[in-house]
């Protein structure tokens, strides 16, 4: 078995209205972005959830923070269990893009996820929540 | 808009405001309210959007995301008009987990409307390429759940763009394909409306809001007349217009996310106490027969 799956986590006010009428014949629409006003128009963001991505506990752990992996970049022996855990609110998965890597199931705040790697080679992977984020594990033999 | 207007604007929480979209500017001014409903009286179609409920979801930002939801529900089911149907534009979960879809379920189940549509959010896809999902929600779709269907002389699409990502939406080969099918018998005066969850233009890719191959659709649906796009994900009303496609992004029934950029990343809003509300919503669109684009009406959370 590859995968030591070790997841902890298992009426109309019209005062209120925003009216907006798309007239979209006039062909030449030049594509220029332009925001509606929207609830959020004066929206004052005091909180965050998002927090800078701390350094990693150990040498084989990745921690996941401020929607990121960090590190980033983690080579490993073959053999060698990597332990992810996930320091934001908002979930994130460990997802690789290859078959025999990292598929974690949705980990929650605080959740921690363990893979063995046990083929070498060089491991993709994402959060699918979150895309953007992007992490690569190299396994040595 | 004059300058008092202008300044009536600025301070719009309370207010009505009405946005007139022509030729891809945005042009918005403040609504007498005694004026009467400028929601078109003789639409031969009428429906809802409703996004990000995030049901399961637990953090400050909102502590009764179904609370919240279940509120747009009696929202819509207040509505002067019964719509034609109510579009559920994705992440309806937080997590995904099968009691999740089943709360969503039944909550949806209460909406008075002809039916209920869905389209997935990544939320809804985390770790099974979206398989619970098309189990609870995906009957009469093909594919990975993608469908179309035609109201009142407009054909709907519905796209799945949240799986095999690799930073952006992604709609993938096969069903670029069948979209292509999907329209090939159609007339170009028909009006398309396409769902997805994922906006199907870059609105900001750094934060994965976009989708990588959205430009193969558009690009066939260049010749129809007139083309709308309904979104979520973002969490914040949005609208854009390229050529003959107009792009609605909708507000979300659970929290905010931050604007494009501001901040480190598309975390929960935790909003100041009683804020909440103003941030959430649901969409009313119609459509005009004869009449090019459709209408569209964003509403506060009652």
């Amino acid at each position: 078995m590859d995968a030591a799956s070790g997841a902890r986590a298992a009426g109309l006010a019209a005062g209120g209205a925003l009216i907006l009428f798309a007239a979209v014949a006039c062909g030449g629409g030049g594509g220029k972005a332009a925001p509606a006003a929207s609830p959020m128009g004066g929206m004052k963001m005091p909180s965050s959830s998002a927090a800078q991505a701390p350094p990693a506990a150990g040498p084989n752990e990745v921690s996941i923070g401020g929607f990121a992996f960090g590190p980033a970049k983690l080579t490993v022996k073959r053999g060698t269990t990597v332990t992810w855990t996930n320091r934001d609110e908002d979930p994130h998965t460990v997802t690789a893009s290859a078959t025999g890597g990292p598929r974690s199931p949705a980990l929650v705040a605080g959740a921690s996820f363990r893979f063995t790697f046990t083929k070498p080679g060089t491991f993709t992977y994402i959060c699918t929540i979150h895309p953007f984020m992007h992490g690569t594990v190299v396994v040595t033999p | 808009m004059n300058r008092r207007q202008l300044i009536k604007h600025g301070a719009w929480f309370g207010a009505a405001v009405a946005l007139a979209v022509a030729g891809g500017e945005v042009v918005s001014r403040v609504v007498d309210a005694d004026a009467p409903d400028p929601f078109p009286k003789d639409a031969t179609l009428r429906f809802v959007q409703v996004s990000d409920s995030h049901i399961g979801f637990t953090g400050p930002a909102n502590t009764d995301v179904a609370g919240s939801f279940h509120r747009a529900v009696k929202q819509v089911n207040a509505l002067k008009h019964r719509p034609d149907f109510v579009l559920h534009s994705g992440d309806l979960t937080h997590l995904a987990t099968p009691a999740q879809f089943d709360h969503v379920k039944q909550m949806t189940s209460e909406l008075k409307a002809g039916r209920v549509v869905f389209v997935p959010g990544e939320h809804d896809s985390i770790d099974d390429a979206g398989q619970k999902y098309r189990a609870a929600f995906g009957k009469g779709t093909v594919g990975d759940g993608w469908y179309s269907f035609d109201l009142q002389g407009v054909h709907f699409i519905g796209l799945v763009n949240t799986l095999n990502l690799k930073k952006l939406g992604h709609l993938g080969e096969d069903q670029i394909a069948w979209v292509q099918r999907d329209i090939a018998g159609l007339h170009s005066d028909t009006p398309i409306v396409v769902f997805s969850h994922i906006p199907l233009f870059a609105l900001y890719p750094a934060w994965g809001w976009g989708t990588d191959d959205a430009a193969r659709v558009l690009q066939m649906l260049a010749r129809f007349s007139s083309v709308t796009c309904l979104n979520g994900h973002i969490h914040q009303l949005f609208t854009k217009t390229e050529g003959n496609v107009t792009f609605h992004s909708a507000t979300t029934t659970a929290y905010p996310l931050p604007k494009p950029g501001q901040g480190p990343a598309p975390a929960p809003v935790t909003l100041p106490a009683g804020k909440l509300q103003d941030a959430l919503g649901i969409r009313e669109v119609g459509y005009v027969r004869g009449r090019a684009g459709l209408a569209v009406r964003d509403q506060k959370l009652a």
